[in-house]
């Protein structure tokens, strides 16, 4: 407890010290290290009511653009009848109690919608209950309206506030007993919300990991062996402690393989201001000895996955008898796709800000899984979990990359040898050079038409180092979880699949990016179905509704496939219904076959479901002089279940296909002699205004099924609606990305 | 010894002449709005205002600015654009708005009634890596338009 107090206290006061202008105290971000303390009603972990009246949520997800922040206390909100205008966010600090926290896999509002609501009940059941005790009347007369509990029958009402104190003497109800608004009486859910920290952000009061300041704090940058796994054989530092500001240099420890989430090893520079850590960390001379990775060229390595996806590889997914249909098919197709490693390139570098003192380490930082931070710090400095307390900021966009938290441990691991607080900067150069990369991928593709042109067999194999590589050695085939995202998974209506998966192995650190191994099998399938339509002479979107087959439930399990669903198979099943009513309605609201295009201008069309979400996506291409691309439009039909808060969904299906535009036409990461070639947004360059979609068009499908996905699943159809859009267009296929100059 | 102003107040800075402005802003002054994001002048987060213009403080050494007027998204006080940002719902992660912001405001000074080409042009030093372009020219011509 007095931790807590006196860590928050300390950092919102240096954080928003001389010259800053400060907004009101609703704006700050408080990292919740006091989580609910000054409520005086706390019936669980997530909600309070201070005697004034607040209602205290504690927002337990990282926020890092997606708006979970704001989306998920609002289903609490709404389920307690509380005045949005009088509740106060506190960030939750890392702590199994709230349950999972990995702001990750796009499940925010799917996995905790229910315990939203419930803990939302809960509250309201007992505020109620307060009231008619307090009136002496049944508590069935009564009924909680928007912050105040009415007795209908005689008009008498109560503030929250005025119930606090008497609430908290109620037992807290079972869950079994609570009774949940009806879909008609929600006040927040399903209309637009703007996000809780908009004025902050608008105005530079936001704190984000890189704006976290404690007392007596030095800065570190750390420079990493460039090659994954590199040891140092000579140091010398005397230029870079001749510095100004420059204090020190530190040896950082090797990892153990596998590397995880902990530090890379390597040599810090502390300095009293950032940029002298920066200069000091240029003039070390370093010899290094770069180990087995050296040998890691990207050129060579992409032959290697090439030729080991034109080879038979470990069956994952088989329905009937592909050869056989191969045998007989009228026309057989086949085709290689590539997609090379990414980058996540978060505008915010990776920061941490550490505090090691008395056996307990406490940490500021923009992280995506505070409680991965705490087990990896544990492990780090050798002491307990529960000594670890992690302060999650804003984060400034994080794309999977921030829940890895290897920049958390470095600065655990200063801050113990320096015996004092130390704030951890990465360059950009850093961040793009030693990120966890979403996996390099060969594919291999071959379908048999029968005479109408409809597939009669299909083969894909898919070639691709693991995520899995990063927690466990010798790790040569895909994971589960991997070939799940798109490849075993995909509703055919087909009567001879294959999907076969080959062997790789990792020379760099894999990780998950935004919408994962989705991406490179939505680019090849989505593509390779274009080309089956076009070499059938059909409307590509005519065939794709052909390959998903009419409405049904396809039972992969019948089929033998080990199919890690990111959820309940019963509750999200892989409807095929639901995937053909997204390509239905984005060609409608495309104009597809409808809109007359300028001449230059053509349509492209995928869909595939992530997330346990339905996405079709077209978009529109025009080719300008020299092949140069520009995207005037795009059109995405979602179908995400129930959804919360449709502006932000909306906005995440927008910044999606300027995801999508930065993969599909620019990013690439690349080794040579182990050692990555890109260092910043100059050569890994990113979307920009000018090179986006003009304008994305999102259309929500209503539904009432369960919540899904929505922060990853506009990723993926993209890449491959553009490609087929530049064939219709060009005639010219994509079958490697980035597209870079093949149209010039 | 350095004098500069910075969101009106009169400054003297006796350190490294060579750090970059906004590590002088961010870790000196303790104004943190400015963002850190490339340090190479490619992304825009770090833009601040030199004498009413926009300029990228990751690569303006403080020398640069000596006797210079600097304001900060801390100085610019109620600015429509802001207003736009948010009637619009602008920012995701919210880490590139203010140099968005401060981008946009030089933007209009120069030019109140921009066109699609003008925010192109003078946007395009702007990364978001969440993708709010979309947004940021629709709020851009908004505040535009109200101020017209």
């Amino acid at each position: 407890m007095k931790i807590r107090n006196c860590s928050r206290r300390r950092f919102l006061r240096q954080s928003f010290g001389a010259g800053a202008f400060v907004l009101g105290a609703r704006y700050l971000p408080a990292p919740a290290a006091a989580a609910l303390e000054d409520a005086v009603f706390r019936p669980n972990v997530f909600v309070g009511v201070k005697s004034d009246g607040t209602v205290l949520i504690v927002a337990h997800r990282s926020e890092m653009g997606t708006s979970s922040r704001t989306s998920v206390p609002m289903i609490l909100a709404d389920e307690m009848e509380a005045d949005w205008k009088r509740v106060q966010l506190e960030q939750a600090i890392g702590d199994a109690k709230y349950g999972d926290q990995d702001t990750d896999g796009s499940h925010s509002v799917r996995s905790f919608f229910g315990v939203m609501q419930e803990c939302g009940a809960a509250a309201r059941t007992m505020l109620v209950q307060a009231g008619a005790a307090e009136w002496g009347v049944p508590a069935a007369e009564c009924k909680a309206t928007l912050h105040q509990v009415v007795h209908t029958p005689s008009g008498k009402k109560l503030g929250y506030g005025d119930l606090a104190a008497a609430a908290a003497r109620l037992p807290v109800p079972a869950k079994s007993s609570l009774i949940f608004k009806k879909k008609s009486e929600y006040r927040y859910i399903g209309k637009d919300m703007p996000i809780y920290d908009l004025a902050a952000i608008t105005h530079g009061t936001a704190v984000f990991g890189m704006d976290a300041k404690v007392d007596g704090m030095v800065y570190a940058s750390v420079e990493h062996s460039p090659v994954l796994g590199g040891k140092i054989k000579s140091l010398d530092n005397k230029d870079a402690l001749a510095v100004r500001g420059v204090s020190q240099t530190l040896v950082l420890p090797d990892f153990k393989p596998p590397h995880a989430f902990q530090a890379l090893g390597g040599v810090a520079v502390i300095a009293d201001n950032t940029w002298a850590a920066f200069q000091g960390r240029k003039k070390l001379k370093i010899a290094w000895d770069p180990g087995a990775n050296g040998s890691y060229t990207s050129s060579e390595y992409k032959k290697q996955l090439q030729s080991t996806a034109r080879q038979p590889g470990k069956v994952v997914r088989q329905v009937g008898d592909v050869e056989k249909g191969l045998g007989g098919a009228a026309k057989v197709l086949e085709a290689e796709y590539y997609v090379p490693l990414l980058a996540h390139a978060a505008m915010e570098p990776e920061v941490a800000v550490a505090d090691f003192r008395g056996g307990k380490c406490t940490l500021w930082a923009p992280v995506q899984n505070p409680q991965a931070v705490q087990d990896t710090v544990a492990a780090a400095l050798g002491i307990d979990k529960k000594d670890v307390i992690c302060n999650v900021t804003l984060l400034g966009g994080g794309f999977g990359r921030k829940s890895k938290p290897d920049f958390c441990a470095e600065a655990a691991i200063l801050s113990k040898q320096l015996g004092k607080p130390v704030k951890v900067v990465w360059t950009r150069e850093d961040d793009i050079r030693f990120d966890y990369y979403h996996s390099v991928d060969a594919m291999y593709l071959k379908a048999g038409l029968d005479a109408t042109g409809k597939p009669a067999a299909w083969l894909q194999r898919t070639v691709f180092p693991s995520i899995d590589s990063t927690f466990g050695l010798g790790v040569k085939y895909g994971g589960a979880g991997e070939l799940g995202m798109g490849f075993v998974d995909w509703p055919f209506d087909i009567p001879n699949i294959r999907a076969e998966n080959g062997e790789a192995v990792n020379h760099v650190r894999i990780g998950w990016m935004r919408s994962v191994a989705n991406i490179y099998h939505a680019f090849a399938i989505c593509s390779f179905a274009d080309e089956c339509a076009h070499a059938a002479g059909r409307d590509p979107k005519d065939y794709l509704l052909e390959l998903i087959g009419p409405p049904r439930i396809v039972d992969l399990k019948a089929q033998g496939v080990a199919y890690a669903n990111m959820g309940p198979i019963e509750t999200y099943p892989v409807d095929a219904g639901r995937l053909r009513n997204v390509v239905e309605i984005v060609a409608e609201k495309s104009g597809w076959g409808k809109r007359t295009l300028p001449k230059g201008h053509a349509l492209g069309i995928a869909a595939h479901r992530s997330f346990l979400t339905y996405i079709a996506t077209v978009v529109e291409v025009a080719i300008g002089p020299g092949g140069k691309i520009s995207i005037p439009r795009v059109d995405t039909v979602v179908d995400a279940g129930m959804i919360v808060n449709p502006d932000r969904v909306r906005s995440q299906f927008e910044g999606a296909a300027v995801f999508g535009a930065s993969l599909a036409l620019m990013g690439s990461i690349t080794a040579t002699n182990g050692k990555i070639d890109q260092s910043n947004y100059h050569n890994y360059p990113v979307a920009r205004i000018h090179e986006a979609p003009y304008e994305t068009h999102v259309h929500i499908v209503e539904s009432d099924a369960p919540p899904a996905g929505v922060g990853e699943p506009g990723v993926p159809p993209f890449a491959p609606a553009l490609c087929n859009a530049i064939f219709a267009a060009t005639g010219k296929r994509i079958r490697e990305l980035p597209i870079g100059k093949q149209l010039a | 010894m350095i004098t500069l102003k910075v969101n009106g107040a009169a400054r003297q800075f006796d350190g490294d002449p060579d750090m970059p402005l906004l590590w002088y802003l961010r870790d000196i002054v303790g104004l943190t709005g400015s963002k850190f994001g490339c340090g190479m002048g490619l992304c825009g987060a770090c833009t601040v205002h030199q004498d009413g213009v926009a300029i990228r403080s990751c690569v303006t050494p403080v020398r640069g600015v000596a006797g210079k007027e600097i304001t900060t998204i801390e100085g610019l006080g109620e600015h429509p654009l802001q207003a736009a940002w948010a009637d619009l719902n602008v920012p995701q992660c919210g880490y590139c708005q203010v140099g968005q912001i401060m981008q946009a405001a030089s933007l209009l000074k120069k030019t109140p009634l921009p066109t699609d080409k003008d925010i192109d042009d003078a946007m395009a030093g702007n990364i978001c890596r969440c993708g709010t372009y979309q947004r940021i020219r629709a709020a851009i011509k908004s505040a535009a338009k109200e101020r017209a």
